[in-house]
């Protein structure tokens, strides 16, 4: 079958299985390798993409059931070559070990801050209690989001920057 | 060749802001990884490669009667299904462990724990291989399997393996440390003696990114290519050449980007040789990564110990002996990876920070229908169950004597000036100031205040406990005349090349799984050249590439690794005193050394940077005699001893008197591993750690049915610690260089998990008290804290 959606802002379109996930689709048919995938059930978290805007296991959903939605991934979180503020968040604050949850926490903190932009420790640890991170314990993950949150303003400058 | 150098106390050593070399750095790795850039196994894709897919058992003890494949090759995409018959043709169907036992690689006889690989199917996609798995067809006769520990010794159970000649029984071995008629002698005649069980279950390091291999063989000129996730690759790539029979220096063993390890990718699974067959089979490069119930299933398990404790002291709580029997669960392969002498790693540590009369450890070893594996899970060789062991019979002595357990543990740890400090066992602990860390770890935690609000809480009748946990590792192994793995010494060499315009690199045989080497090891050379970490690039992990050594595990990599890159720049430093003496024309005994620079004594004026040196090196200056025009050097470390890192851990728990729900609401964890090479990466391992800690003391086990079922086989059921079980996590740190060690460094990647699960349980224990609980085994679930509470507490195993 085929299907067509928005990838990290590029409308894309391929003849698929209709079985195929759509952590295999982003990472197998597009080469998409940011993306990862660490369990058989829905329990890990390192597959999660930003699906019109939310945070979605892309392991539970079918590409199929992609078809004309907006997805991104870490692919997609820069623009314009500027770090988005939460992967420059991630560095200052040692907010990845392995960097193999990392791309999926990103996208959930990005989604947090896109509805909240100034969450606390709580409600950070609430937006990615989904996804597991074996390496870091959390905390400097959480520091990671507040930094962000704190920053908000480099990227803005700067994509004006570049943009004009 | 071996260096040894002494090293003098490094007095920045906790200096957080230093530009160049030791100091708070960001992460040179980081930029890939948070741009989705990391190259982890599976992003690997070779031209014309093709899918693994292993058919793994149902069953944990069976007869294999056989298998019907027909089918499954018949289906389009798929090129090759093997079995253990065909291997068998190839010699290759069983494969030799890392303690001198033999693995099944397909099943030819008998299978023996639920989820051994039966048969490896080759096709054109991972979805085309995984669907000819069902059209398989086996049979099996099924047998009575082994699944407890405690019976495996019986005379009637049934002998799991039958396949080697003679064996009548389960049994391993026997293996013992200590004097046993002293620690006799001395708990005969003290005053309190006091006994209990303590069980460390079986648990399984589950790193995010499963166990996975691209093999890539050339037919022409007979090269394999490996890419593996392994955290040994050249261990391994000697290992291949045993086991396959090709050529050593026609293998090359790549270990891309980890997604975590944490001992998991230390052995050799039966997946990584089939991907190998399969490429040779084929003729094409064949990718295997397991999903994660394989990965839980059948790579390398932690602990199962059993462990019969005692402890002796006098009326006043002078600790003075430790004696323990342990059953060890091995599972259905003795594939524990370990050095040579010491079947139970390093457990003989577990007379712990304190100064004991005698101690004696006696460990039996058995075989059960479980998957093998064993030394896994950060646990640097068993040290993990000895520090357990150790600091939960601590406790139990200290509620005997009614005493205070800071107080018990501040008036018997080993002191400053025993150090170096001979145990018992055979150690010699390098250095320490336990008292120092105690005290500072007590102050954090506010010990008193927390006492206090623990008294009034129990007069309300909330239950709040507070556990403490005093830990020594052995880690850095180890001098190769006393550690090997099969027959390979524990040492790790490290080549640096300072290029003409004073950019350098060093090549190490240690791999990072998220260690952040990449970083940590730029900064050892800097700190010895003064040349700016981001002008240093590491290389590991391809052994093409790379010196010899044994790789990361056992928190070795900055003890072995860091020993050998801080002597091979230190090399480089002598060999560019003589390059600025001649550039100077002066002589070399005439110069002194400032980060980055050989000057002139007495005329800091005049003098050649790193960078100068390595362009007159590589330039026209005329050398003198006997050095060679270049700035590089290689070293191989054997290290004189281990490194003895410790620290003192509190936590502050509080159970649900309703439900039985533990909250982890403080842990406070102050380390000592002695010189602090990066802050950020230190304190980012320490929470791993404590992390693991709350998993394995909370929520983890691999638990087996009597049928042999895995209970743990998928995140569903085998439980990881998410943002919502650990707290904000306290830490500090105290530091005593080793004496021994090039840069005083200890290592520290295991020393929160070694050292959390103690206090943690020793929290839950102290805020049942009102109930009469004197012992729980982990996990601390709801159910079994409730069970404990209604005076039913059972054991896991
Ligand atoms: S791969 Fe684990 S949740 Fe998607
Ligand atoms: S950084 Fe390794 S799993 Fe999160």
């Amino acid at each position: 079958m085929q299907v067509s959606m928005t990838m990290n802002g590029e409308e894309i379109t391929r003849e698929i299985e209709p079985r195929v996930l759509l952590v295999h689709f982003i990472r197998e048919n597009l080469g998409l390798t940011g993306t990862h995938w660490g369990c058989d059930t829905s329990n890990c978290g390192t597959c999660v993409v930003l699906m019109d805007g939310q945070p979605v296991k892309s392991c539970t959903v079918l590409a199929a059931m992609a078809d004309g939605h907006d997805v991104r991934t870490v692919e997609g979180l820069a623009t314009a070559g500027v770090l988005d503020p939460i992967q420059q968040g991630f560095m200052e604050e040692h907010g990845l070990q392995c960097g193999f949850c990392t791309p999926g926490m990103m996208l959930t903190a990005r989604a947090l801050l896109d509805a909240n932009p100034h969450p606390n420790d709580t409600e950070i640890r609430e937006a990615i209690s989904g996804q597991i991170c074996r390496c870091t314990g959390y905390a400097t993950i959480v520091r990671s989001v507040l930094w962000a949150a704190e920053h908000p303003a480099e990227l803005v400058t700067i994509d004006e920057e570049v943009g004009a | 060749m071996t260096l040894i150098e002494e090293h003098p106390a490094n007095p920045a050593a906790g200096d957080e802001d230093r530009p160049i070399g030791y100091g708070r750095l960001q992460r040179k790795e980081d930029p890939r990884f948070v741009r989705g850039k990391g190259h982890y196994i599976d992003d690997i894709v070779l031209p014309g490669m093709l899918h693994g897919a292993i058919l793994r058992a149902p069953v944990a003890h069976a007869r294999l009667v056989s298998i019907d494949t027909t089918e499954a090759l018949a289906r389009p995409k798929v090129l090759a299904v093997i079995t253990g018959k065909d291997l068998e043709g190839l010699n290759l169907a069983w494969a030799p462990t890392l303690s001198a036992d033999v693995q099944a690689v397909l099943v030819t006889d008998k299978v023996r724990f639920q989820g051994q690989e039966v048969a490896f199917v080759v096709a054109e996609d991972r979805y085309a291989a995984r669907d000819a798995l069902e059209l398989i067809d086996v049979q099996y006769e099924v047998l009575p399997p082994v699944m407890n520990a405690r019976k495996a010794l019986d005379p009637d159970a049934p002998v799991i393996r039958d396949d080697i000649e003679g064996r009548t029984d389960n049994h391993i071995f026997d293996w013992s440390a200590g004097d046993e008629a002293e620690a006799a002698a001395v708990f005969a005649a003290a005053d309190v003696v006091v006994s209990q069980e303590v069980v460390y279950p079986r648990v399984h390091p589950a790193p995010m990114e499963t166990c996975g291999a691209v093999a890539d063989f050339d037919p022409i000129d007979g090269k394999l290519t490996l890419y593996e996730t392994t955290q040994a690759p050249h261990a391994h790539r000697t290992l291949f050449a045993m086991v396959a029979g090709i050529p050593e220096h026609k293998i090359r063993v790549v270990s891309p980007d980890i997604g975590g390890g944490f001992g998991n990718k230390v052995g050799i699974y039966p997946g990584y040789i089939l991907a190998v067959v399969g490429s040779i089979v084929t003729g094409k490069p064949v990718k295997w990564v397991e999903d994660r119930s394989e990965n839980l299933m059948s790579t390398s398990f932690a602990r199962d110990y059993i462990m019969q404790g005692e402890i002796a002291a006098t009326k006043d709580g002078t600790i003075l002996g430790l004696r323990t029997q342990v059953l060890a669960d091995h599972g259905a392969f003795n594939a524990t990876a370990q050095p040579t002498k010491y079947p139970a790693g390093f457990f003989h540590i577990f007379t712990g920070s304190y100064d004991l009369k005698a101690a004696y450890c006696k460990v039996t070893g058995v075989y059960t229908n479980k998957a093998p594996g064993g030394v896994a899970y950060a646990c640097s060789f068993r040290v993990t169950e000895a520090v357990y062991l150790v600091e939960r019979m601590v406790d139990a002595l200290a509620r005997k004597l009614e005493m205070d357990p800071a107080e018990l543990r501040l008036k018997n740890f080993i002191k400053p000036e025993q150090f170096p400090y001979a145990n018992k066992t055979g150690w010699e602990y390098d250095s320490g100031d336990y008292e120092k860390t105690m005290r500072l770890s007590m102050e954090i935690a506010g010990y008193d205040e927390l006492r206090r609000e623990q008294k009034e809480k129990r007069a309300r009748g909330e239950l709040m406990g507070i556990g403490i946990s005093f830990f020594t590792e052995t880690v850095g192994a180890g001098p190769r005349k006393h550690m090997d793995i099969v027959g390979l010494g524990m040492a790790d060499g490290a080549e640096l090349r300072v290029h003409p315009t004073g950019k350098a690199v060093v090549r190490i045989s240690v791999q990072s799984q998220g260690q952040g080497h990449e970083t940590t090891f730029a900064q050892i050379v800097s700190e010895e050249l003064g040349i700016p970490p981001e002008d240093i690039d590491v290389v590991h992990g391809d052994t093409d590439q790379t010196p010899f050594g044994l790789g990361t595990y056992g928190s070795r990599s900055t003890p072995v690794s860091g020993g050998a890159v801080a002597l091979v720049a230190r090399k480089v430093r002598e060999k560019a005193k003589l390059i600025a003496a001649a550039m100077l024309e002066t002589r070399p005994e005439d110069l002194e050394w400032e980060k980055g620079r050989w000057f002139v004594k007495g005329d800091p004026s005049v003098g050649k940077t790193i960078a100068e040196i390595a362009l007159g090196a590589h330039g026209t200056v005329a050398l003198p005699d006997g050095v060679d025009g270049n700035l590089d050097a290689e070293v191989t470390y054997d290290p004189p001893n281990l490194t003895f890192p410790y620290g003192a851990y509190i936590c502050v728990v509080d159970v649900d008197p309703g439900t039985g729900h533990v909250k982890v609401r403080r842990f406070i964890a102050v380390d000592d591993c002695g010189t602090r090479i990066n802050p950020m990466i230190i304190e980012g391992q320490v929470h791993g750690g404590l992390t693991d800690g709350v998993g394995m003391a909370l929520m983890e086990i691999i638990e087996f049915d009597e049928d042999g079922n895995n209970l743990g086989g998928s995140f569903m059921d085998y439980l990881i610690p998410t943002a919502m079980e650990v707290p904000t996590w306290e830490t500090g740190f105290t530091v005593t260089p080793s004496p021994h060690h090039p840069i005083g460094a200890k290592g520290i990647g295991e020393s929160a998990t070694v050292g959390s699960p103690p206090a943690i349980v020793n929290a839950v224990i102290d805020a049942l008290a009102p109930y009469g609980v004197t012992s729980i085994d982990m996990p601390c679930t709801p159910a079994r804290v409730w069970a404990a509470m209604q005076g039913h507490a059972t054991p896991p195993i």
